[in-house]
C-alpha cells in the first residue's frame, strides 16, 4: 500500500510514451479516433500524476516512517500544515511536485481546447506529454520519493526498516510563507511550459496566424503572475526567516527564479506587437522558447549543485539528466525554427524610433539584457573556469552595477511606452503627453533634493516613478472622463467602467503602478541601517528614532520545539511604542536552531530585530537591530501586480455608450490601431476573445 | 530602415554601457575560488585577492576568541585554519561537521581571514553523493539513483 504512489507514476510514465507515440501517429494519419485516443492517454498521466502526488501526501500525514523520504523530512510532532509542505522539501518531493502542478496546467489546457483547433492541439499534446515524460522518468527512475527504508542484515541481505520517528523539517522552512512561496514560485515556473507547447506546436504544425498568440496569453500571464508573486514570496521568507535584514542577494537560486520572469516580462510586451503588427514573429517564438529553457535551467541549477548556493538542494547526479534534456529541449527548438523559419516572416517593419513599436523594443532588449547579466554573474564560476582555468565568483556589486541602471531605464519606458502611439507618434503629441508627467516627476525629485536627499539612484528613481504615477493616473483619468461625460456616472466609477471595458490594458497599468511601489521600497534599501549589541536586561540601543530597551527573557515549549524569547521595550521619542519578542528556537528532532525575526513594519521603515545568539565570549545575548525604509512598499506593490494581472485576465465587458475615438485625448487611447471604436448594445455580453 | 539603423545605435549603446559597468561591478567583487590544498601553492599576488574556500567544519575546532571566531575547515583531509572577523553574528547552521563557504584573504601566517561565512547542514536533510546518513538507519533504495 505504501508504494501504491510509485505504481501510479509508473503508468503514467507509460502512458505519457503513449500518448507521444500516438499523438505522432495521429499528427501523421489524420485518423479522429487516434487524436482522441492521445488526448485520453494525456487526461490520464495527469489523473496518475495526482494520485502518485496525493499518496505521497499521505504517506506524510500518516506518518510512515517506514518510507526514506517522509522519515527523512518529517517527524511526528510536525504541525499539520509543515506535514504538508513538507512534501516538496527535498529533491525527491519537489520533483514530484513539479509534476503534480504541470499535470494541472496540461489537464487544463488539453480540457480547455478539446475538439478545438484539431490543426494544433495534437501537436501540442506531443510536446506536453515530452515534457512530462522527462519529469516522470526523474520521478520514477532517478529521485522516486517512493523508497523505503532498509537496513543490512546478516550476509548483505537488505531488510525493510522503519523509524519511531522521522527527521524533521528544516526549522528555516517551517514558516508560514514556506508553504505557499513554493507552490506559487513552481506554479510559476511549470506554467511557461503550456505557451512553450503551444509555440512549438504552432511551428512545427505551421498553424496560421497568430492564433497561438491569442490562445496562450492568458496562460503566460496567469505563469507569470505566480513567478511574480513566487519570487516575492521567497524575497519575504528571506527578509523574516534568514535574520539577515535582507531580501535578495543575488544567490544562484534566486537569480534562477528572475531570469524566466526576465524572459517572460519581454514575451508579455513583444507578443502586443506581434498580435498588432505582425512583427517580431521570429523574437517572439524565441522568448517563449527561452523562458522554457530557462525554467528547465533554473531548476537544474538548483538542484545540481554546480553553482554553490547556500540553498541549492544537495548536490547530486540529477544534473546530468537536466543537461540531458535542456540539449535535447534546445535541439529540438532550433531544428524546429531552422526548419520553418519562413513561416515567421514580420508583416512590418519598424517606422520610427519614437512609436510604441521603438519603446517595446527597447524594452525587450534591456530585459534580455539584464537576463543576461544575471545568467553570466550566476555563471561566472563555471565559465571563468573554463575560459581562465580559475573558479571566479562575482557578487553583489556587478549585479546591481548592471541591473539598477535598467531598473531605471525600465522605468522610463513604463511611463513612455503607454503614451506613445504605433508607427510614429507627433513632436505636438509628445509635447502634450509627457508635459505634465515629466513636470510631476521634477517637482518630485527638486523637493526630494531639497529635503536633502543625496543618491543619484534614489533621486532619479523617485523621479520616473511620480513620473510614471503621473502618466498611469492621468490614463485612467483621461479615459474616465470621456465616460463620465457620456454617462453622467462619477468619476470613480467611469474609472472602473472603463477598466472593465479593456482589462488587459488597464490592468496593465494597474501592473506598472504595481512595479513602482516595488521599486520605491528597493530604492530604500539606500538608506539601511544596522547595529548590534551584546545586551541583558535593563540595556538600551538606540537606532534612529527608536531607543529598544531590553526587559527579560524568557523561555517557552513547544511539542515540535522550544525557544528563548527576548522582551523588548521600544521608545519613541521618549514614549513607548511597542513590544517586539524576537525569538530563538531549538528544533529537538534535527538538532537545528532558527531565529524568529521582530518586525515592526510601516509604509515608513521596518523595524527589525534580530535575536542573534549569545556573544561567545560573554555568554550575553546579542541583539541586532535594522532599519529598514520603504520594504513595506515592496509587499504591497507586488500585492498590485497581482491584483493588476488578475484584472488583466478578466473577459472585457463591452462599453454601454459608444467609445471615444482612437485620435480623441491622447494617440493611444484606442490601445489598438487596427480596432475601430466599438458601439455596442448590451452591456454584459463579452467580447469574443480574439479581439483582445 | 533608417529607424532600424537608429534603433541599432541606441541599443548598441545601451549595451557597451551596460558591459562597462558589468566590468566594474565585476573587478569590483570578483572572488577567487580555491581549495584548500590549492592555498600553499598560491603565489604572492593572487594572496592579495579575495579568496572564497569551502569546506567543512572540522569537529571540535570551532573556539570563541574575543573578536573573531576561530575554527578549521577541512577538504579531503587537509586542513585550514580560519578566523572568522566579520560582523554579522554567526549562522545557526554554523557548527561542528557543517558545510562552509568563507570569503576573505589569506594572512601572511597562512591563517585565513574571513570576513564572510556562510553554512549549511545539507547532509542533514540530504545526503550528498557518497556520504553516508547521518541518522541510525541507513537506507538504500535504488542503488542507482544514490550514486
Amino acid at each position: 500500500m505504501d508504494l501504491f504512489g510509485s505504481y501510479a507514476l509508473l503508468l503514467a510514465f507509460a502512458l505519457a510514451i503513449y500518448a507521444i507515440a500516438g499523438g505522432i501517429a495521429a499528427i501523421i494519419t489524420r485518423r479522429p479516433l487516434l487524436i482522441k485516443s492521445a488526448r485520453n492517454a494525456g487526461f490520464a498521466v495527469c489523473a496518475l500524476v495526482w494520485l502518485g502526488f496525493g499518496s505521497l501526501v499521505y504517506l506524510f500525514f500518516t506518518d510512515n516512517f517506514a518510507m526514506a523520504y517522509v522519515a527523512e523530512h518529517s517527524n511526528r510532532n510536525l504541525g499539520s500544515l509543515y506535514k504538508f509542505s513538507a512534501v516538496w522539501s527535498g529533491q525527491q518531493g519537489s520533483l514530484l511536485f513539479w509534476s503534480f502542478l504541470l499535470s494541472i496546467y496540461v489537464f487544463s489546457a488539453l480540457f480547455a481546447y478539446r475538439g478545438k483547433h484539431p490543426e494544433l492541439m495534437p501537436y501540442v499534446g506531443v510536446v506536453l506529454a515530452s515534457v512530462q515524460l522527462f519529469f516522470l522518468t526523474l520521478n520514477n527512475f532517478v529521485a522516486s520519493p517512493f523508497q523505503v527504508l532498509t537496513l543490512p542484515g546478516a550476509g548483505g541481505v537488505l531488510h525493510l526498516a522503519s523509524q519511531a520517528d522521522g527527521h524533521g523539517l528544516n526549522p528555516l522552512l517551517q514558516y508560514p510563507e514556506m508553504v505557499i512561496h513554493p507552490p506559487v514560485l513552481y506554479s510559476g515556473y511549470t506554467g511557461f511550459t503550456i505557451p512553450f507547447a503551444f509555440a512549438m506546436a504552432a511551428l512545427i504544425g505551421r498553424y496560421p496566424g497568430e492564433k497561438w498568440i491569442h490562445l496562450t496569453r492568458k496562460w503566460t500571464m496567469i505563469a507569470w503572475c505566480f513567478q511574480s508573486a513566487g519570487i516575492l514570496l521567497g524575497a519575504h521568507w528571506a527578509y523574516a526567516v534568514l535574520g539577515w535584514g535582507g531580501y535578495w542577494a543575488w544567490d544562484p537560486v534566486e537569480n534562477a527564479s528572475l531570469m524566466p520572469w526576465l524572459t517572460g516580462t519581454a514575451f508579455l510586451h513583444s507578443v502586443m506587437m506581434q498580435e498588432k503588427r505582425g512583427m517580431m514573429r521570429v523574437w517572439n517564438v524565441w522568448l517563449v522558447f527561452t523562458t522554457f529553457l530557462l525554467v528547465i535551467f533554473g531548476t537544474f541549477l538548483t538542484r545540481s549543485g554546480v553553482v554553490s548556493s547556500v540553498h541549492a538542494f544537495a548536490q547530486s547526479s540529477i544534473g546530468r539528466w537536466f543537461v540531458g534534456f535542456l540539449i535535447i529541449a534546445i535541439a529540438a527548438c532550433l531544428i524546429a525554427f531552422l526548419k520553418n523559419r519562413d513561416y515567421l516572416r514580420s508583416d512590418n517593419q519598424l517606422d520610427s524610433m519614437i512609436s510604441r513599436e521603438s519603446s517595446f523594443l527597447f524594452n525587450n532588449l534591456i530585459l534580455l539584457v539584464a537576463c543576461v547579466a544575471v545568467l553570466s554573474g550566476t555563471l561566472f564560476p563555471v565559465l571563468s573556469e573554463a575560459i581562465r582555468g580559475t573558479k571566479i565568483s562575482v557578487g553583489p556589486p556587478f549585479f546591481n552595477r548592471v541591473n539598477i541602471p535598467i531598473a531605471m531605464f525600465l522605468l522610463f519606458l513604463t511611463g513612455v511606452g503607454p503614451l506613445l502611439a504605433w508607427r510614429k507618434t507627433s513632436t505636438e503629441s509628445l509635447r502634450k503627453n509627457f508635459g505634465w508627467p515629466l513636470l510631476a516627476g521634477a517637482v518630485a525629485a527638486i523637493v526630494a533634493v531639497a529635503l536633502g536627499l543625496r543618491e543619484f539612484y534614489v533621486t532619479l528613481c523617485l523621479l520616473l516613478s511620480a513620473f510614471v504615477t503621473f502618466t498611469v493616473f492621468s490614463e485612467f483619468y483621461r479615459g474616465a472622463r470621456v465616460i463620465s461625460a457620456r454617462t453622467g456616472s462619477n468619476i470613480f466609477s467611469s474609472a472602473a467602467q472603463l477598466t472593465m471595458r479593456n482589462t488587459r490594458r488597464y490592468g496593465g497599468y494597474v501592473i506598472h503602478f504595481g512595479m513602482v511601489l516595488v521599486f520605491i521600497g528597493i530604492s530604500g534599501q539606500a538608506f539601511n541601517q544596522d547595529k548590534q549589541m551584546e545586551m541583558s536586561p535593563g540595556s538600551m540601543m538606540a537606532i534612529g528614532p527608536y531607543t529598544l530597551h531590553l526587559q527579560n527573557f524568557d523561555s517557552d515549549q513547544q511539542p515540535n520545539y522550544s525557544s528563548e524569547r527576548a522582551t523588548i521595550d521600544v521608545d519613541k521619542g521618549g514614549k513607548s511604542v511597542m513590544m517586539l519578542y524576537p525569538q530563538r528556537r531549538f528544533y529537538p528532532s534535527n538538532e537545528e536552531s532558527g531565529t524568529m525575526v521582530a518586525i515592526s513594519s510601516t509604509l515608513k521603515e521596518d523595524l527589525y530585530v534580530v535575536y542573534a545568539g549569545r556573544s561567545p565570549d560573554s555568554n550575553r545575548p546579542v541583539i541586532h537591530a535594522y532599519l529598514n525604509p520603504l520594504v513595506k512598499w515592496i509587499w504591497l506593490g507586488g500585492l498590485v501586480v497581482v491584483l493588476g494581472t488578475i484584472l488583466a485576465l478578466l473577459p472585457n465587458r463591452q462599453a454601454v455608450m459608444v467609445m471615444a475615438p482612437a485620435a480623441e485625448g491622447s494617440p493611444a487611447f484606442g490601445g489598438d490601431a487596427r480596432q475601430p471604436a466599438r458601439a455596442s448594445i448590451s452591456a454584459r455580453s463579452q467580447l469574443p476573445k480574439d479581439n483582445v | 530602415m533608417k529607424s532600424k539603423v537608429k534603433f541599432g545605435i541606441g541599443a548598441g549603446i545601451i549595451v557597451v554601457t551596460l558591459s562597462c559597468l558589468a566590468y566594474v561591478g565585476a573587478q569590483q567583487s570578483k572572488t577567487y575560488y580555491h581549495t584548500i590544498s590549492e592555498i600553499p601553492t598560491l603565489s604572492e599576488a593572487s594572496l592579495h585577492q579575495r579568496l572564497r574556500v569551502a569546506g567543512d567544519v572540522k569537529a571540535g575546532s570551532i573556539q570563541h576568541l574575543a573578536g573573531r571566531v576561530d575554527f578549521v575547515l577541512m577538504e579531503q583531509g587537509k586542513g585550514l585554519p580560519v578566523s572568522y572577523v566579520g560582523t554579522d553574528p554567526l549562522p545557526d547552521t554554523f557548527k561542528d561537521g557543517a558545510q562552509c563557504l568563507v570569503e576573505g584573504k589569506v594572512s601572511p601566517d597562512g591563517h585565513f581571514v574571513a570576513e564572510t561565512l556562510q553554512a549549511k547542514c545539507a547532509s542533514k536533510y540530504e545526503a550528498a553523493p557518497g556520504q553516508a546518513q547521518p541518522a541510525a538507519p541507513a537506507y538504500s533504495g535504488d542503488p542507482k539513483s544514490k550514486s
